[in-house]
């Protein structure tokens, strides 16, 4: 399935990128400034992931963004501001000081899950938030992050494992940036390609060029659309490059030079703009317009951010727990008749039917299904079957194969 | 321990031999409380290891698949963080799930994302997280070191979180309706000495008991001894025997152990100038060391002796009988604290 994008959309991938790369550069600006409270993270090189993803998700979606994400928090509508101001430790902020960076959400409006720094623990909120959805009715898609460092912990496995078991609605995205902190991939992942971790747990994967916007949002896209169409969960890795350290203070002097400058000549913006301006979709007045337009936004979004106070001291004893009825106003919605799931129409004879298991027909792991109301399926068609790699886009801004690409990195994150 | 029936009075002060109600074990209370919020809202939903069709390793859950089917009642992977972690998002589009754990045990297998994920939401970004987490806990059933666990400290030690600790089947099932309604994570812990040993007198009918309020089980002057879970038992009979030597134990059951009923512990403290806490927990960072604080802080001119603590000793839980009995408190050595401490 190949989508053409609107020329609206083509641009938008665009402007969300820039955007992306232009709030960081701010934030680099206040950090030598001082302005920043704790550390600073970045996402520069690999903003086609965060907007590609993200753009690929309907407004009722959900989402749960890394600390490298911020173009998805941008595309899920949340204004600047509110990222600066988190970085600033600012009263205005979304957690009015208590915490930093994106570990934010919003759970009203956006559908945003907030992070923490344990690495994969996304992976099953986000798991139970696909369930909750599909048991409401809702027909969402749940959306997080990891990166190949993080795929390395107890509860990324734990969290896969469970969402694969329950056919969860659920799009993971791996950004394989080759680093973990100081450490390379070679190092944390005995595997060349990470896409390779869904077939533990039967679910399909995808490989894609991190740095070609298109490739991931036509990857996304069509990952959301089949996990919505009650495939189970999808596994996406994006191979891509750190350009920076891990934060601020680290100047990563452990990345050979070889492998950052073969990196910097593949900017996904760059690539983006000569692919734009190929199809003749973007020209010099459009970009310059484009240009104007984020650096008055984030003028005034910084502006703001700056003069919004401290929080008061006493703030820091409030909020831990929810009293009242006021801190709580989430109901469940409803998008199914609630009698299907309450007596007696959800009562059932409380024995397990399992087609095939355990008859010794299934050694093959092809017909004997553990769900109920699966069909048997056959060989051709059971997970995994699909293979790594198939989605290489034809319009795509780099059209080399992604494979070749990603090894003659992984080849110097070796050396 | 000689548990011939639940407490005396319940949470509401009055007798638990309510007209109308009937004689249920600890474990049916707990039972009737999943079943009875389930059927009172869609949006309850239990999810935990052999839950489903085997109805719970103790049969907490019997019965409630048949009733409400296989979207609300969930067979889960042995995957403690992932059961919690998904329990979480589902409070965040208005489920309220309820987690068993198989036993209480493993749940440190999901310790980060209870106590940094889950226990942390509302504080950090408005995210609260209404959510259940039981199972059995508790040793004398020679269980051995990691089947007789009381983790309860972990968790009072973690801001946002609700730790309860029941000990009478009337508590049980009032608490966890009122956890299961609370907006916050609570967790409840069930200690399976109790699940089918004692009996008490439920009422008919929806009822609730306050989270956070302790209640006095028996009057007393001479002292007073704090306790919970199975060990209120334990007191209990200690504070029969006291009796007969003329030694008048206010025998207080903590009920809630986060947040702590500082006014009832205080008030009973005041009158006996005396407290002994009496806990299975392990000793060292238990919640008598914590009661101590607060009566230094609150009582310190109120006390006429020692705060005294009678507790599991400082190893771990072992397996053979002989072990296993002298590890844990008895009525026995809670009788010869409370005389050492009725002497000052």
């Amino acid at each position: 399935m190949k989508k053409e994008l609107t020329r609206q959309q083509y641009l938008d991938l665009y402007y969300y990128m820039r955007l992306n790369r232009a709030v960081e550069d701010t934030m680099v600006k206040l950090f030598r400034q001082n302005k920043i409270v704790g550390g600073l993270y970045s996402s520069l090189g690999q903003e086609a992931i965060s907007v590609g993803s993200a753009y690929a998700l309907e407004k009722k979606d959900w989402l749960a963004p890394m600390i490298r994400n911020i173009g998805a928090l941008l595309v899920k509508g949340v204004p600047p501001r509110d990222i600066f101001m988190q970085h600033m430790a600012k009263y205005d902020s979304p957690t009015k000081g208590k915490d930093g960076t994106s570990h934010f959400g919003d759970l009203d409006h956006r559908h945003i899950v907030s992070p923490i720094s344990m690495l994969g623990d996304l992976i099953p909120v986000m798991t139970g938030v696909a369930m909750a959805g599909r048991y409401l009715g809702q027909k969402i898609v749940a959306m997080t992050w990891i990166g190949d460092g993080g795929s390395s912990t107890g509860v990324f496995h734990e969290g896969l494992n469970f969402a694969a078991t329950q056919k969860a609605p659920f799009v993971l995205i791996l950004e394989n940036n080759l680093w973990a902190y100081s450490t390379p991939v070679r190092k944390q992942v005995p595997l060349e390609d990470l896409a390779n971790r869904a077939k533990a747990y039967g679910i399909d994967s995808y490989i894609v060029d991190g740095n070609d916007v298109v490739a991931m949002y036509s990857t996304a896209k069509e990952a959301v659309e089949r996990a919505r169409g009650g495939q189970g969960p999808i596994l996406i890795e994006a191979k891509t490059f750190r350009r920076l350290g891990h934060a601020q203070h680290d100047p990563a002097e452990y990345v050979p030079k070889e492998m950052r400058a073969h990196w910097e000549a593949r900017d996904p913006i760059t690539l983006y703009e000569k692919y734009l301006a190929g199809e003749k979709l973007l020209d010099a007045k459009n970009k310059k317009e484009m240009e104007d337009k984020i650096e008055a936004l984030l003028g005034k979004e910084r502006e703001f951010a700056e003069n919004s106070p401290m929080p008061p001291a006493e703030l820091a004893e409030e909020g831990v727990y929810c009293t009242g009825d006021d801190c709580h106003k989430i109901r469940a919605k409803w998008e199914r008749p609630i009698a299907e799931v309450t007596p007696p129409k959800s009562s059932v004879a409380a024995v397990w039917t399992v087609p095939g298991f355990g008859s010794g027909k299934g050694s093959g792991g092809t017909n004997a299904p553990i769900h109920f109301g699966d069909a048997p399926v056959s060989a051709e068609k059971s997970a995994g079957a699909r293979k790594p790699g198939a989605k290489i886009l034809t319009k795509s801004a780099a059209k080399k194969t992604v494979k070749a690409e990603a090894a003659s990195a992984s080849r110097k994150a070796r050396r | 321990m000689a548990v011939t029936k639940g407490a005396r009075t319940n949470g509401a002060g009055t007798s638990e031999a309510t007209v109308g109600g009937a004689q249920v074990t600890f474990l049916e209370a707990i039972r009737q409380a999943m079943f009875e919020e389930m059927e009172r809202d869609a949006a309850v939903v239990l999810l935990g290891e052999d839950v489903g069709v085997y109805g719970g390793a103790f049969k907490t859950s019997e019965g409630l698949l048949a009733r409400f089917g296989w979207e609300r009642v969930m067979d889960t992977p042995i995957s403690e963080s992932a059961i919690i972690g998904a329990a979480c998002g589902m409070s965040y589009l208005g489920l309220r799930p309820i987690v068993e754990m198989q036993f209480i045990d493993f749940i440190v297998c999901a310790f980060n994302q209870i106590t940094n994920f889950v226990a942390k939401g509302h504080y950090l970004w408005n995210a609260p997280a209404p959510m259940v987490i039981r199972g059995p806990s508790g040793g004398g059933v020679h269980g051995g070191p990691f089947h007789s666990a009381n983790p309860e400290m972990y968790f009072v030690h973690t801001p946002g979180l609700k730790v309860i600790y029941p000990s009478t089947p009337y508590d049980a099932k009032g608490l966890l309706k009122a956890a299961v309604r609370d907006n916050n994570p609570v967790l409840f812990f069930e200690h399976k000495f109790l699940y089918r040993r004692i009996k008490g007198e439920i009422p008919a009918g929806d009822y609730t008991v306050p989270i956070g309020k302790a209640v006095v089980r028996r009057e007393g002057k001479h002292l007073t001894i704090l306790s919970y879970a199975a060990m209120m038992h334990t007191s209990l009979e200690a504070a029969d025997a006291l009796a007969k030597e003329g030694i008048e134990a206010e025998v207080i059951d903590l009920r809630t152990l986060l947040p702590l009923d500082e006014e009832t512990i205080l008030q009973s403290v005041k009158k006996t100038n005396k407290c002994l806490v009496v806990h299975e927990d392990t000793k060292t960072g238990g919640i008598a060391g914590e009661i101590a604080a607060i009566l230094c802080e609150k009582a310190f001119g109120d006390l006429d002796g020692p705060l005294l603590r009678v507790t599991s000793l400082d190893t771990p839980v072992p397996y053979a009988p002989t072990l296993e009995d002298h590890f844990l408190p008895n009525a026995k050595k809670v009788f010869t604290a409370a005389k050492e401490l009725a002497r000052y």
